[in-house]
């Protein structure tokens, strides 16, 4: 992907777009390949994995609502509970460390230095141009500006990147030191437990607040996305939404003439349907999760 | 007496002499006498015997009187071994004129010339007043003791020897006597009983001369019929009567007579006789006394009625099964008169249990139960309320109200809720029967049918029930653990070490006993699920900030969501012996604590148990590291929160804004492309 700047515009029109030839039939249009296949999985793991953490770290948070002991008694017991939340973590350091293995996988095949791949165009690293797009946004909130012309990651997709991944060092260490305190204790003090309890319990607080707030706020409820985005877990998007949503990726993509490379056929329907019908699952659970917290920590907590 | 007889026999010598004098101017009468030999007047006045004996010891020498023919035979030398062997023969027969012979008939020998006292005994007792009346079976002195061969009574010849007196006695009283045939003589076969009995067995052979004979308990002289007071037999007479040989009696049957009750108030208690019938005592405790079988002459009969309609019906058949199936009708109800036709009409109280049972009374009177009932309060259960009346069955009988699988039910009459009891208490226990069904002791004792399980009499005593207030119930908090204690000793060890024991503590709080924690009648299995979680909540109502802070760790959460597998505060603070951590003796003690984490943490390490069971991220001074931590993470979350939300919140119009031109968009391209295919269709036609 090669980067050529752009006017900036506030939305982009259809008729801008060069439609590359449709070969199947008149209703197939292709779509942006946003994210291969491996990242689709990831997400999907992370989100199975996110989910089920919450819950049942949540039911022992909040172990002074009934819903707690409720959801406790649905997820098998505390022990169970607890197994379940061991397995999900796993499955998350799973992908963190599948994660740090495919950028490594991935500077070898591509044959890049670090530094370019850290501090590259596409790097989720925040460079100066996120510095320039936030202040730019800000300028858009308050009426000052036009919309920024936002490339393939925007300052605030960089930031739910990396606040996962400090969530996870921070929960997951802390995680570690609870699950296995004998062994931690070796070194650390025992008191260390509790203020690994605390770090735990509130990270995961921030964490799901965050994700089932802030993040889907962001990406799946703001009102032009309403009610989802499922480009996470199709990899697709339309080449409208392209143009519209990440202006500057698009006009790179098509000065740099690989745009059709980008591009693939639409999945079947059914397909569709069903990743809609997981993604309302994770958005129901994460939404009755977060008026569980708030009911918690307002009208319940003690 | 002795100088009394020389002072009469002073008196017959002078008698005598001026009679002598007199003799030639003696008045010749019809002679009924017919004496075979001349008396030997002149030998007279040196022994008068020795002259009435030249005739009288003639073995044919009769006389008639009416038809009877009466020997005038005279065994002298018997008379010579006799205690009157020292009179001369009008020393008795004082009206006698020895020297007009053949005698006029002699008036009969007064012995009370000489025993006077004797002589006024029988002439009051059942016997004189007959030969009084002329009762011509009535017994005189002779009759028992014979006529010129008295000898002492010490003496084995004598007629009233003790192994004889029964005989002397039975002459009489025996079956087939005219006395017994003809007279009104309650007792029957009085000598073949009395033959057979302890007594009559020990006097007559074994020859212990010191056994009751008749006389011993009837007197000799001052025979009496039972229904005179003064009688020795009488009913409040016969006990000092029996206690004269069995003076320690009463020690023997203390349960029965208490003290000096007996003699004291014998109207209430039952007479030696009602157990040991008189003439059958018998070395065996005696079944029947005043005869049952009387009472049941009417009270068997099922219709019979009291004049207020209550039934007076007794079950003849529930006796011998009953606790006191040895025990007479007149025992307990013992007012009794026999000598009435209806000996229960002078009865005017109702059964006395505690005549008997005086220290269970004792204990009953100070209950409450007792208390109500000294009120006079109809609410007041007494002895029969629990245990029946005639058909009384011991504790361990399985159809016994008082075995201890029928006690609540019997408890349950009265303090099931809404009965009588229940409705007047005002305390804090409620469903006491319900809960206590439910409770381990009930279902180990109702379901299971364990009998040693505490039942209410357990804890409550069975007969000095006391409310919680008074400090000397065995339900008093002070009390409690020792109650508990006598089934639970080992617990009771345990927590008189501990820190909740009185004995331990003098900080004037107040300290929890057994029955806090395990509460009065719900009390549960210690492993049940429900008990260890509610234990917490017991613990925290005295302990409540320290309960708090449980509940913000580990252990403390999976509690709260109702698992038992985390630690509890008993788990490393112990049950029954919590003590002071810094006890040695402690599970939480510096030597102990490790081991105590082991419990459930194999392998943790000294380090591992510095792990802070209570911590709270609320006190900066006690727990810094927490405090801040705990802050610190808030801050985060908190701007975090307020970066991301104001973010949102600025968004929100734009985003807004952009949804509204992408469906205007929308709709426009709709219009156009619908517009294009008329368009096509038109070109197309």
């Amino acid at each position: 992907m090669s980067s050529t700047a752009k006017a900036p515009e506030v939305v982009s029109r259809p008729e801008q777009v060069t439609v590359p030839p449709t070969t199947t039939g008149p209703h197939k249009q292709l779509e942006y390949v946003r994210f291969q296949p491996r990242y689709r999985v990831m997400h999907a793991c992370m989100v199975l994995s996110f989910i089920t953490l919450a819950l049942t770290g949540l039911s022992l948070k909040f172990s002074y609502t009934a819903w707690a002991a409720r959801l406790s008694r649905i997820l098998g017991g505390f022990e169970t509970a607890g197994f379940i939340h061991r397995s999900a973590a796993v499955l998350m350091f799973t992908v963190f460390i599948g994660h740090l293995a495919d950028i490594v996988r991935t500077k070898k095949r591509q044959r890049r230095s670090w530094g370019e791949m850290l501090f590259g165009k596409d790097s989720l690293l925040l460079n100066g141009q996120d510095l320039r797009e936030f202040l730019a946004t800000m300028r858009w909130f308050l009426g000052l500006g036009p919309r920024p012309r936002y490339g393939r990651w925007t300052y605030w997709e960089k930031f739910d990147y990396f606040a996962v991944f400090w969530g996870i060092f921070v929960i997951g260490s802390t995680g570690l030191t609870l699950w296995f305190p004998i062994l931690f204790t070796r070194l650390l003090p025992g008191w260390f437990i509790n203020v690994a309890t605390i770090i735990h319990s509130d990270e995961a607080l921030l964490a799901t607040g965050f994700i089932f707030t802030i993040h889907f706020f962001n990406t799946h409820l703001r009102p032009e996305k309403f009610p989802m985005d499922i480009t996470v877990f199709t990899g697709h998007m339309p080449l409208a939404e392209l143009k519209r949503d990440k202006p500057r990726e698009y006009e790179e993509l098509v000065a740099s003439g690989g745009l059709e490379e980008h591009l693939a056929e639409p999945h079947q329907p059914i397909v569709v349907k069903t990743v809609r019908f997981f993604a309302w699952i994770a958005l129901g659970t994460g939404f009755s999760i977060v008026v569980w917290i708030i009911y918690a920590m307002i009208f319940a907590y003690r | 007496m002795h100088k009394i007889a020389r002072r009469r026999w002073l008196v017959i010598i002078a008698f005598l002499a001026m009679a002598a004098l007199a003799f030639s101017r003696q008045a010749k009468e019809p002679a009924k006498e017919q004496p075979k030999e001349p008396a030997k007047a002149a030998e007279k006045k040196e022994d008068p015997s020795e002259t009435c004996l030249a005739c009288h010891s003639e073995k044919t020498m009769t006389t008639r009187h009416g038809k009877q023919t009466i020997s005038l035979y005279v065994d002298g030398k018997r008379f010579a071994k006799s205690v009157h062997a020292e009179l001369s023969c009008t020393g008795c027969h004082s009206d006698l004129d020895p020297d007009n012979i053949p005698h006029p008939t002699p008036a009969k020998v007064d012995c009370s010339n000489c025993h006077a006292q004797e002589g006024k005994q029988h002439a009051a007792s059942l016997h004189g007043k007959a030969l009084a009346k002329g009762d011509s079976l009535a017994p005189r002195c002779v009759s028992c003791h014979g006529n010129h061969d008295i000898v002492p009574v010490k003496d084995r010849d004598s007629a009233v020897a003790p192994l004889k007196v029964p005989f002397v006695c039975g002459k009489c009283h025996s079956e087939g006597t005219p006395v017994q045939q003809t007279r009104n003589i309650p007792q029957h076969d009085i000598l073949t009983n009395y033959s057979e009995s302890i007594h009559g067995e020990g006097l007559l052979k074994r020859g212990l001369t010191v056994a009751p004979n008749c006389a011993s308990c009837h007197t000799a002289h001052n025979i009496l019929p039972h229904t005179d007071p003064n009688s020795s037999i009488a009913r409040k007479n016969i006990a000092s009567t029996c206690t004269r040989c069995h003076s320690q009696i009463e020690e023997v049957h203390r349960k029965t007579i208490k003290g000096e009750l007996w003699e004291k108030e014998a109207h209430v208690l039952p007479a030696c006789v009602d157990c040991h019938q008189p003439h059958k005592i018998r070395k065996v405790y005696y079944a029947q006394g005043m005869a049952d079988a009387d009472c049941l002459r009417c009270h068997a009969n099922d219709n019979l009625r009291s004049k207020d309609g209550r039934t007076m019906f007794v079950n003849a058949a529930e006796m011998p099964g009953s606790r006191h199936a040895k025990v007479a009708c007149s025992q307990c109800h013992s007012e009794v008169n026999a000598s009435r036709v209806r000996p229960c009409e002078t009865i005017t109280k109702k059964v006395d249990c505690s005549a008997c049972h005086a220290e269970v009374a004792q204990q009953y009177q100070r209950s409450v139960h007792g208390q109500l009932h000294a009120k006079d309060d109809p609410n007041a259960p007494v002895c029969r309320d629990c245990h029946g009346t005639h058909k009384i069955l011991g504790k361990r009988d399985v159809n016994s109200p008082s075995f201890p699988t029928n006690v609540p039910g019997l408890c349950a009459n009265c303090h099931r809720e809404g009965m009588k009891a229940a409705v007047r208490y005002k305390g804090e226990q409620h469903e006491i029967i319900a809960n206590y069904s439910e409770s381990i002791h009930g279902k180990g004792l109702l379901k299971s049918g364990l009998t040693v399980t505490a039942t209410c009499t357990s804890c409550h005593t069975a007969h000095r029930e006391l409310p919680k207030t008074d400090p000397e119930s065995t339900v008093n908090p002070k009390n409690v653990p020792q109650t508990c204690g006598v089934c639970h000793n080992g617990i009771q060890e345990q927590f008189s070490h501990s820190v909740h024991a009185a004995a331990n503590d003098h900080s004037g709080k107040q300290l929890p006993v057994c029955s806090d924690c395990h509460t009065a009648h719900t009390i549960q299995r210690a492993d049940q699920d429900q008990f260890k979680l509610e234990i917490m909540n017991k613990c925290g109502r005295c302990h409540a900030a320290i309960a708090e802070t449980y509940f913000e760790t580990y252990h403390g959460k999976v509690s709260r969501l109702g698992y038992t597998k985390t630690a509890k505060c008993y788990d490393c603070h112990g049950a029954h012996d919590i003590r002071n951590v810094n006890d040695p003796q402690s599970h939480l003690s510096r030597a102990n604590v490790v081991a105590t984490c082991q419990k459930c943490h194999t392998g943790a390490t000294r380090r591992f148990a510095g792990y802070l069971t209570h911590a709270t991220h609320h006190d900066p001074r006690k727990f810094p590291f927490l405090f801040w931590t705990f802050w610190g993470m808030t801050s985060l979350l908190v701007s975090t929160f307020m970066i991301g939300g104001l973010h949102t919140l600025l968004w929100f119009p734009k985003a807004m804004q952009m949804r509204r031109e992408l469906r205007a968009e929308e709709a426009r391209e709709a219009a156009q492309s619908s517009a294009d295919e008329k368009q096509a269709g038109r070109e197309a036609k």
